[in-house]
């Protein structure tokens, strides 16, 4: 695996994605909810980096059009509706420390070496490139899911989730030159759509628990004690 | 106008004006309107399916049948075609899934229609909520229906995330601290696990480029099947891992059950009915419709049949817990998602074993189930109404306060546990004899995990249907038509499978499987 021999339009998607992976390692880490949605926009914006690079290297026009949509998507509006929420639910100046930081970054380590092992048997010699990029984007997913498990906060699992899709955009993006764009185009209105219900829930949660910590959602579990509360939902 | 687009335009617009539509009474009409014309509409798609021969190799121009106009040929047993510029293809496996959800929609929009405007009555919701549960409801039949007749994997995908999507707003319906809590697990667990899904399409369209020449067509099932011998293993491998895992959580596999329950006992009663009877079969289809794929290009390697191995494993460890979880469960409805979690666990064993009688058996097994499973549902609604409280421990004497609710319930799960004359036995009877021809140790380990289900089933609905009545339950307004014509259809099940109904899941197995059962 020499990636010095690569084209350099390849080695600066290499390079882009290296960030994006690193950006997910700040998002795990960051203990600011702003600054943790500032970090998720760059990432976005990444993302629609690469797309353009690849876009130019192959010259595949449907992924400019895909570039500008996840430039829109993921850098601008999903950010700005996260930042809009977060000032109208006055959590600007929250702060959230990982219960235990090294042992989380440790675990984010691990899984970027398990998805370069997942990926070693896949392809064949010549294409160290698509080695590369799906093992990175992999291993961005892999954090974001990781990110889901130890954040307890509902923002900072929706950026999790978000930055998951994020890994998934660079995998479609680098490693097969972009989904059909009608594949594309439905699974940014999915996100768009999950973003807008994310919003929504937010305000229920907080509503009903009156906090953001999803911690406190424990209500339901495999009861063995009293039995569920009273004249529960159906109630005359 | 052809069938296919009437199937899925008329929820789709039905959605768009019920979320218009003010009056309760009349949207609760216009539902079940929509759903009457769907369910129309699928029988009529089922039938130009029927009439199309399946000789490999015959090939229909495209003015032929009622499918004219945009539909381009008939290969081998399938209409495929384009509307909008996407591909669909209906065959025998997906189109008798679309004429069941349509039915088990229009018999649970039946229920809906006075059970909503009971609990519009009693104040739990208002009618703004209303009519986003109305919109929603036909929102989320258009998904799944898109999910099972596209043809593009991409598609399927965005389909069953809009499923999630339409569903998580309804199961949150009620806005107490409990449903919440219960959308909230329900939208994380099944959008993360969904978007390993989409990893796994990634993967697939990429071990696609490698073979097929134009790009656009690569995330195509038609195409994909022709050509999977094809595909790279190693990379199919690796893909079916994440496909699994992602459309396993929607179908409930243990471990990634945890949002099951809790979704199915806090949404609203037809909600539960039609997420148990439908959305668990629409992502059971998607896993099926990637194994035929992952199979064919194993097929060659020193493991071929790795994908069904993983089936069967996800679904006896989903079918042994989930039993196991029936005898600790205190609320009515989440003791029947977690008998649902256990028969999808079958059926998923089912399909993993493979060969053409588990196959069939597992086909039969999704149709009857949905049909007893929504049932159950819609009565446990009523049965809840009349106690007032899910809380199994003060449900007490059905039948002697309303003999009609108490024996449905207890008709329905004497189906569900598996007795005779009902269509449930049937087909568990012809999985028991799949395994114990192909695989005859884990007969042992189905047996046993039906017999625990029974009892776990059964201790909780005993004092439920015959105990002593507490003082001042009254009767209420039920309409158990629904549960009749499901019932009534599963004990017909049982008793003698109509030929058109076995040759049509005969021709499904013989398209997962290669070989017909009959």
């Amino acid at each position: 695996m020499n990636l010095s021999l690569l084209p350099l339009l390849q080695q600066l998607v290499l390079v882009l994605a290296a960030i994006v992976l690193f950006l997910s390692f700040v998002l795990l880490a960051q203990n600011r909810l702003i600054s943790a949605i500032h970090a998720f926009a760059w990432q976005g914006a990444l993302v629609a980096a690469v797309t353009t690079v690849v876009a130019a290297t192959g010259h595949i026009h449907h992924l400019y059009f895909s570039a500008a949509l996840t430039l829109m998507l993921k850098a601008m509006l999903i950010p700005w509706m996260l930042h809009r929420l977060v000032r109208r639910l006055e959590l600007e100046r929250h702060t959230e420390s990982l219960q235990s930081p090294t042992l989380v970054t440790m675990t984010a380590v691990a899984l970027v070496i398990f998805s370069y092992w997942l990926v070693l048997p896949m392809i064949q010699e010549e294409l160290t490139f698509t080695r590369n990029i799906v093992a990175i984007s992999l291993a961005v997913v892999l954090i974001g899911l990781l990110m889901m498990v130890f954040r307890t906060q509902a923002v900072a699992q929706v950026l999790g989730f978000m930055s998951m899709e994020n890994g998934l955009f660079l995998a479609a993006v680098s490693a097969t030159g972009g989904m059909p764009l009608v594949v594309e185009l439905g699974v940014a209105f999915d996100v768009l759509v999950a973003m807008v219900l994310f919003g929504v829930f937010f305000l229920q949660i907080r509503e009903s628990i009156d906090s953001l910590d999803v911690d406190r959602l424990n209500r339901l579990r495999e009861t063995t004690g009293e039995a569920p509360d009273e004249p529960q939902v159906e109630a005359q | 106008m052809n069938a296919l687009t009437l199937v899925l335009l008329t929820p789709l617009l039905g959605a768009l004006v019920l979320g218009l539509i003010r009056p309760p009474p009349l949207a609760g009409w216009f539902n079940l309107g929509v759903s009457a014309v769907s369910l129309g509409a699928a029988l009529w798609l089922a039938w130009s399916m029927a009439l199309v021969s399946d000789l490999p190799g015959e090939l229909i121009g495209p003015s032929a049948g009622p499918l004219a106009g945009q539909v381009s040929a008939v290969i081998a047993g399938s209409i495929t075609g384009n509307i909008a510029g996407l591909p669909f293809r209906v065959d025998a496996f997906n189109v008798y899934l679309a004429v069941l959800t349509a039915f088990v929609a229009l018999t649970t929009s039946i229920f809906s229609r006075p059970y909503m405007r009971y609990v519009l009555k009693t104040g739990r919701i208002g009618q703004r909520r209303l009519r986003t549960y109305h919109s929603m409801y036909q929102l989320f039949m258009f998904t799944m229906l898109l999910a099972l007749t596209t043809d593009n994997l991409g598609v399927m995908w965005v389909a069953v995330e809009g499923a999630t999507l339409a569903t998580v707003l309804l199961v949150s319906l009620y806005r107490t601290p409990e449903a919440v809590e219960a959308a909230w697990k329900y939208f994380i667990l099944c959008s993360v696990g969904i978007a390993l899904a989409l990893f796994g399409t990634v993967l697939t369209y990429f071990a696609a480029q490698q073979v097929i020449s134009d790009p656009a067509d690569g995330l195509n099932w038609s195409t994909l099947y022709s050509q999977a011998g094809r595909l790279e293993p190693a990379v199919m491998r690796l893909a079916f891992v994440f496909l699994l895992v992602g459309y396993g959580t929607k179908i409930g596999l243990v471990p990634m059950h945890q949002w099951l329950p809790d979704a199915h006992s806090e949404g609203p009663t037809p909600m539960s009915a039609v997420l148990s009877g439908l959305l668990l079969n629409v992502a059971l289809y998607a896993v099926v419709r990637l194994k035929m794929l992952v199979d064919g290009s194993l097929a060659h390697t020193a493991n071929p049949h790795l994908a069904g191995y993983l089936l069967m494993g996800f679904g006896l460890v989903s079918f042994l817990v989930a039993g196991l979880f029936l005898h600790r469960q205190r609320d009515i409805k989440r003791m029947f998602s977690y008998s649902s979690i256990e028969h999808m666990g079958l059926m998923t064993f089912g399909f993993g074993l493979g060969g053409p009688l588990a196959t069939f058996g597992a086909l039969l097994h999704m149709l009857v189930h949905s049909l007893t499973k929504s049932a159950i549902f819609v009565t446990v609604g009523h049965a809840a109404h009349i106690a007032g409280t899910q809380a199994i421990e003060k449900i007490r004497g059905l039948i002697r306060t309303q003999p009609a609710v108490g024996w449905s319930l207890l008709i329905g799960v004497a189906a569900i546990a598996g007795f005779p004359p009902f269509g449930v036995f049937m087909s568990e009877f012809l999985l028991l004899t799949a395994t114990m021809k192909t695989a005859p140790w884990f007969t042992l380990a189905l047996l046993s995990g039906l017999a625990v289900a029974f009892a776990g089933l059964f201790r909780h609905l005993h004092p439920m249907v015959y105990g002593t009545p507490p003082e001042g339950q009254k009767p209420v307004a039920a309409n158990m038509i629904p549960v009749a014509i499901h019932l009534t259809l599963v004990l017909w099940l049982g008793l003698a499978i109509p030929t058109f109904l076995a040759n049509w899941l005969d021709r499904a197995t013989g398209l997962i499987t290669g070989t017909r059962l009959l």
